[in-house]
């Protein structure tokens, strides 16, 4: 169905050139056919090989020592993907979600970023460049750039950051917005009015005040839909047998966040691409194995993920979810019984667009001479194919854009193909 | 030319934490005389009866550690570990609002703002999180001896005092670093004890690429390895356990934890010296060329613009190396800068900033600190929070987001709210903006429907928003 969609969308194109509401009316029109992206950036580098275990890997175990994560079956095991890979016992969700084929694991992915600053590999995972501080933008916001004004979109948003500021991941010339809960009071409209007018003739903070008027707009109509749709409707009883399910248990980190992605995704009128961060995945010390203090952020993550699927409905079917961190953590254990910084990791792409229940990778090994540097997993798949290859069938962003604008210089780096569901 | 009378304004917002009523009046013709008497005078310490040394509070915390070790022999081992975290949590809170109320305090009604300023810039350069519980409650005492102390000295001195501070090692996890072929290390693999000792490379890395040389600055992963095995040992006293040694919660270095033997660092041999062998790396790094040009930058992001005129770093540059990294030197240097002088309003004040200059120039300083503590979190910037050990970042992007001005303008009408009835805006706003204040903002005031709304307008004016 989707192939038909994008078959439709660039005949339309051909046919309608110039015609930009014809084309846009096509391929996004209703809340059923618009595709919904969200980022989700592990600031603090996440350890790939606890998060996704290579329990078969003859040097995985003698590695990683007491916080090695089991094979499948044995107490506290990994959960299985296939003869050579496991998923940490914390990511229940993501496992039922590579049942249900709405999962693909990577593994030995890395940006082209090969040293070991966070700050710098954080910068690398979201400019889309080969190197740090190359650009000042971020590859999501240069793909919308170069996507058809969506007129379904109020003002023509596509992206959204939910949190105060905008990640540069996100920051250039196409318009985004931003979003976080707010506990104060909103402004009286005469107040409002004259801030505006102040502002008029300051280009940065009229933007910024409009661009945060829209988005709010989006909220309160999100949440309006939700207070009177399925959810109203449900019986106390209901709603309290929903709360205390067991699954959602964990989630609270992200609780906030992911109600608010969900409701601008769902909204006809919302941005179709969100992002946000989860923190502390830099584990130098006591780390832990298949429990400690990775395993409970694991799971943590695991249920705003389970939390997002729930809250978006039959929205979930447009969705994909992509998950990356700036790079992996060392191969062995370090003194600490932590993990220090490395080079390639695991990445994630889920929902219910994606053609999932799949590993792709190009294992390298753990042994001493196939590790990098003599330390960290080897990369082998570089992250920019993933996000390409998701730009181009998901947001039917041209290859030519893929390979100038949005990942300069990047023709080598060719689109994973096949990532979405036919 | 720019008027004398703008100079007040920018030496007041630019430099300090914004005008107090009076405070521009005082500044007068000479900006410039003002900003350097302050730099006259002594360290910026802080007082306050209820503050406690680090070392003291790091004894409590270990004595609650023990408790839980001592009822985990004992059984019932979770209950445990949850109560004794939530009593690390009851021990760290209260010294974490009287520290933040201290320093709140301070900024509120210091007549010496660019001090604290300048401490704020360092202690976010030398950033430990409260983020981490183990430095929830060293946060505040981190400053008080790491940072102020040094802010009018030299660098080498702050680099020394802010590694070997117990709030940075455990920040960094390097109190647990031991060299592989150290004694601990040996004994335990002789003994076949299920302890494994080694190097965590952490604190070693964030040193070369955040607090000294740049993440440019020239360093590869040997660089990285060798400096960690330098400072293993680098460590904190306790009296008991494993690790006893050295006056309990103070810096302490543990020979049996440190490797031995010589190392190289930036290609220079380090013959081993024990505790000496990482002082003089430290020392090393603290006089190299891309230390002064790093640390140049930052500083001229921070006072001048989001991306640093190449000329004024040029100059901070050549004044921290040829002074040895003397900071007064460097800071005479940067009020020198005509840029500091000729581009007005260049920087989108942080929620620190904006929060702090909003209640100096409406003279709250009774009683408010409980609120101002909350808004700071509100707004963004959770006091001794930065989410990394990169500190806040420094650019307007990474702060005005719409969101977040948004919220900015919220906070301002429910302070605006507030305070209405008890300030006068069209009276205030010369005071905290000068000859800087615009037209339009001036208008907007006058012609407010009320006396709060008129305060709303002047706290969310485009020239109070920067600086």
């Amino acid at each position: 169905m989707r192939a038909i969609r994008r078959r439709e969308f660039l005949s339309g194109a051909a046919l309608a050139a110039g015609s930009v509401l014809f084309t846009s009316r096509i391929a996004f029109a209703g809340s059923g056919t618009r595709p919904r992206f969200v980022f989700i950036i592990l600031r603090g580098a996440l350890d790939g090989l606890t998060a996704v275990p290579p329990y078969a890997d003859p040097n995985y175990a003698r590695l990683r020592g007491e916080v090695a994560v089991a094979a499948p079956g044995a107490a506290g095991g990994a959960l299985k993907l296939d003869g050579l890979f496991g998923l940490h016992p914390s990511l229940v969700f993501l496992n039922e979600s590579f049942a249900a084929r709405e999962l693909v694991v990577f593994h030995a992915v890395a940006s082209p970023y090969r040293e070991r600053s966070h700050f710098d590999g954080q910068d690398v995972l979201e400019n889309g460049c080969a190197r740090a501080h190359a650009v000042q933008t971020g590859w999501i916001n240069r793909a919308l750039a170069t996507l058809p004004p969506d007129h379904s979109a109020r003002r023509g948003e596509l992206g959204i950051a939910l949190g105060q500021n905008v990640p540069l991941v996100m920051r250039g010339t196409a318009p985004v917005a931003s979003w976080s809960p707010s506990h104060l009071a909103a402004l009286d409209e005469d107040t409002l009015q004259r801030i505006t007018d102040l502002y008029s003739t300051d280009p940065i903070l009229s933007q910024r005040l409009a661009d945060a008027l829209a988005t709010q707009s989006v909220a309160d109509a999100s949440q309006e839909e939700a207070m009177t749709g399925a959810a109203a409707q449900d019986s106390p009883a209901q709603l309290l047998a929903r709360r205390e399910q067991p699954k959602a248990r964990g989630a609270a980190p992200y609780k906030e966040i992911i109600h608010a992605t969900a409701g601008f995704l769902r909204s006809d009128d919302g941005p179709r691409v969100a992002v946000f961060d989860a923190l502390g995945w830099d584990t130098h010390a006591n780390e832990g194995g298949a429990q400690g203090q990775l395993a409970a952020r694991l799971a943590g993550l695991d249920a705003g993920l389970r939390l997002l699927k729930e809250d978006l409905g039959p929205v979930w079917r447009d969705t994909v979810v992509m998950i990356a961190t700036e790079f992996g953590r060392t191969a062995a254990v370090n003194g600490t019984r932590g993990t220090d910084h490395g080079t390639a990791a695991a990445a994630f792409l889920l929902g219910g667009a994606v053609h999932g229940g799949r590993v792709i990778a190009d294992w390298p090994g753990l042994s001493e001479r196939a590790l990098y540097q003599g330390r960290d997993l080897a990369p082998t798949l570089n992250l920019h194919s993933i996000m390409k290859g998701v730009l181009a069938d998901h947001l039917a962003v041209p290859a030519r854009a893929l390979d100038t604008a949005v990942f300069p210089d990047s023709a080598a780096a060719k689109p994973v193909p096949g990532l979405l569901r036919a | 030319m720019v008027a004398p009378a703008l100079d007040a304004a920018i030496a007041a917002n630019r430099f300090g934490l914004g005008a107090r009523p009076g405070e521009l009046a005082r500044i007068g013709g000479d900006a410039r005389g003002w900003l350097a008497a302050q730099l006259a005078g002594g360290a910026p310490r802080l007082q306050g009866g209820e503050l406690k040394g680090s070392a003291d509070i790091l004894s409590q915390a270990v004595q609650l550690r023990r408790e839980r070790h001592d009822a985990r022999a004992t059984g019932a081992a979770q209950n445990a570990d949850v109560a004794a975290v939530m009593k690390i949590a009851q021990l760290y809170r209260p010294i974490y609002v009287n520290e933040t109320n201290a320093r709140i305090g301070e900024a509120l009604t210091t007549e010496r703002p660019l001090l604290e300023r300048l401490t704020y810039f360092w202690s976010n350069h030398f950033a430990v999180s409260v983020d981490k519980v183990a430095v929830s409650g060293l946060a505040g005492s981190f400053e008080r001896e790491a940072i102020r102390p040094h802010v009018l000295g030299n660098f080498t001195d702050l680099l020394l005092a802010s590694t070997r501070h117990p709030a940075m090692l455990l920040y960094l996890d390097n109190q647990i670093s031991a060299g592989p072929n150290s004694q601990l290390a040996q004994r335990a693999a002789r003994h076949a004890s299920e302890r494994r000792f080694g190097i965590n490379e952490n604190l070693a890395r964030e040193i070369l690429e955040l607090h000294t040389l740049g993440v440019a600055g020239g360093y590869t992963q040997a660089d990285v390895t060798s400096f960690a095995k330098v400072i293993s040992g680098w460590s904190i006293g306790a009296n008991r356990g494993a690790l006893a040694g050295g006056s309990p919660g103070q810096f302490v270095f543990r020979p049996e934890m440190h490797e031995p033997g010589a190392q190289i660092v930036l290609a220079k041999r380090y013959a081993e010296g024990g505790m000496e062998q990482g002082l003089a790396v430290l020392r090393d790094l603290a006089q190299r060329p891309a230390t002064a040009q790093f640390i140049a930058t930052k500083l001229t992001r921070h006072f001048i613009a989001d991306e640093p005129p190449p000329q004024a770093v040029e100059r901070l540059a050549r004044a921290f190396h040829d002074s040895n990294g003397d900071l007064p030197t460097v800071y005479r240097a940067l009020l020198g800068l005509r840029e500091c002088w000729t581009q007005a309003l260049a920087k989108f004040k942080t929620p620190c900033e904006y929060i702090i200059s909003s209640l100096r120039g409406l003279q709250i300083a009774e009683n408010f600190a409980d609120q101002a503590r909350a808004s700071f979190a509100l707004l963004g910037q959770r006091i001794y929070a930065p989410g990394s050990p990169a500190g806040w970042p420094d650019r307007s992007a990474d702060w005005d987001g719409s969101s977040a001005v948004m919220k900015r303008i919220e906070w301002a009408d429910a302070l605006g709210q507030k305070m209405g009835a008890h300030r006068d805006a069209a009276q205030l706003a010369p005071e905290w903006l000068g000859a800087g204040m615009s037209a339009a903002t001036h208008t907007s005031i006058a012609r407010a429907a009320s006396g709060s709304q008129a305060l709303t307008l002047l706290l969310s004016a485009p020239e109070f928003m920067r600086r």
